[in-house]
């Protein structure tokens, strides 16, 4: 497939419009108090989800890119993954703010003594230097060997949002599971990639 | 080293024929899910009640809107999303509806609905619904205390607890493949929590009989326990000597209590139960002690160690 650089910034674009498309319907129906019986855990449990999908997508574009021989997908992948910490930054401070109303001790209290919130907190602190260095600058200033260790934290990251996400079901498994399958696979895949076997084979064939 | 062939495929992983025969009536139950999407009827089966107001109903509190306590509702046998029993519930027959009465009582019996509507005058009795998971609504339930039914069945010395068992019906209820809990839904009461006057046998709210996604025809209401213990849509009701196995408690025991009273001090082994958020509202406030009805039930525990019966 041929992608000339005019359609790649159509698609670049429709992908920066879709993935604020989510939070613009959570305003929306924000707005005409079309959000439920519980707008607060709507909205908190619609970014939360946001961000896992993304999360979980970004981490299939490095594969997918290699597994089509096509660059094209490793190139939204840091749109995608910043669209997705982005969505961890409304889940989380509508925790703070309003689930919690900035109250520091019990805050606290539920970081020390709540899995599934030491779990959230932990992906969010892992995400943040991650989306700091995201830039052109910060990747030339750390050196792409650096970056690219730093950047693996990202699986972690994502194995915590998913485990946050598992411990606060109350029996319906379904979607957890779902997406630990594909970040398992994902990095199955990148483990794989990286043994010296795999690089014997390839060199062979 | 394996000696003897191995069977192909386990017998356990053979489907047993009550099984798929039950998946083909799921199927025609699905497509009658489906009109009932298409063609959406507002207060399917709802009739209004003639009731009066009732001394034990909770002063002071705002009502939760109709279309929240209709329409955000946890009853997984319709599924898990809150508005799963709302979309799903209408395919439930409700008519004609008995309930098996028996056990450790002298006279065990099979009552009607019809039957059990006259067994007491129906009041209107408004109460707090607090749920495990940490929100709540006010209710304006209509039905009468479960000692009215209970006296008439007449218990025998050896009953010491009931247990309430909930319609299981694959054919509408989708919910049932998925073995969230050892289906069909049971939950239970000590005797004394049973006869206490605020447990209430629900059969409608708001003035008119209970919508299927809330439990109808008849449904329990322990205003001080956690919803769940409130079971929905009862066909059995067994009187025994000895403490039943209850859903979620069997489910996840650590989790789920046999008592599960309201207690803000008592969290939930995964999330805190010190404050809820009242449904309508945007921040949480504090959960009460009983959920309120401290001054009616808290005898009924006295001595009792809250960490370990919760």
């Amino acid at each position: 497939m041929i992608v000339t650089e005019r359609n790649r910034r159509i698609l670049w674009l429709a992908i920066f419009i879709g993935c604020m498309l989510p939070a613009a319907d959570l305003l929306r129906r924000l707005f005409t108090r079309d959000l439920g019986a519980d707008p607060v855990e709507t909205l908190i449990r619609t970014t939360g989800d946001w961000a896992i999908k993304l999360l979980v997508v970004g981490l299939l574009l490095t594969p997918l890119t290699r597994i089509l021989k096509n660059p094209l997908p490793v190139r939204f992948r840091r749109m995608i993954g910043l669209y997705a910490f982005f969505y961890v930054c409304v889940h989380l401070s509508l925790y703070l703010a309003v689930d919690q109303g900035f109250d520091l001790h019990a805050i606290v209290k539920d970081i020390l003594k709540r899995p599934y919130i030491t779990f959230g907190m932990m992906a969010f602190l892992l995400l943040l230097p991650l989306a700091i260095t995201s830039t052109k600058k910060m990747v030339a200033r750390l050196g792409p060997k650096r970056w690219r260790q730093l950047h693996r934290a990202v699986y972690v990251a994502a194995s915590f949002g998913v485990i946050h996400y598992y411990l606060l079901v109350k029996a319906d498994i379904t979607w957890p599971l779902i997406y630990g399958t594909i970040l398992m696979a994902a990095l199955g895949w990148r483990m794989w990639q990286a043994t010296p076997l795999h690089k014997t084979i390839r060199a062979g064939a | 080293m394996l000696i003897g062939k191995k069977s192909d495929i386990a017998s356990s992983e053979i489907t047993p024929k009550s099984l798929w025969l039950d998946r083909r009536r799921f199927m025609t139950g699905a497509a009658a899910v489906g009109l009932g999407i298409a063609f959406p009827h507002d207060k399917a089966n709802a009739t209004a009640l003639k009731f009066v107001e009732s001394p034990l109903s909770t002063k002071g509190e705002v009502l939760t809107p109709l279309k929240d306590v209709t329409g955000y509702n946890n009853f997984y046998e319709f599924g898990t999303d809150k508005s799963d029993p709302a979309a799903y519930a209408g395919a439930m027959k409700t008519r004609p509806w008995t309930v098996e009465i028996s056990g450790e009582v002298a006279k065990p019996m099979t009552l009607g609905i019809e039957d059990i509507l006259k067994l007491a005058p129906v009041e209107e009795r408004i109460y707090r619904h607090r749920c495990v998971e940490a929100w709540s609504m006010v209710v304006p339930w209509n039905g009468f205390s479960l000692s009215a039914l209970i006296n008439r069945v007449e218990p025998t010395s050896k009953a010491k607890f009931v247990e309430f068992t909930s319609l299981a019906d694959s054919r509408t209820m989708p919910g049932l493949l998925f073995p969230y809990v050892d289906w069909p839904y049971r939950e239970g009461l000590r005797m004394d929590e049973a006869m206490h006057p605020l447990t209430t046998l629900a059969v409608g709210l708001y003035g008119e009989t209970l919508e299927n996604q809330n439990g109808a025809p008849l449904r329990l209401v322990v205003p001080w326990k956690y919803g769940f213990k409130g079971a929905k849509s009862i066909v059995r009701i067994r009187f025994l000597e000895r403490q039943p196995a209850t859903a979620w408690n069997t489910a996840n025991p650590s989790e789920f209590g046999f008592y599960s009273n309201v207690n803000p001090e008592v969290d939930h082994p995964r999330w805190s139960q010190a404050k809820e958020r009242r449904i309508g509202d945007f921040f949480r406030r504090p959960t009460l002690m009983f959920n309120g009805y401290g001054d009616q039930v808290a005898s009924l525990y006295r001595g009792m160690d809250f960490r370990t019966f919760f």
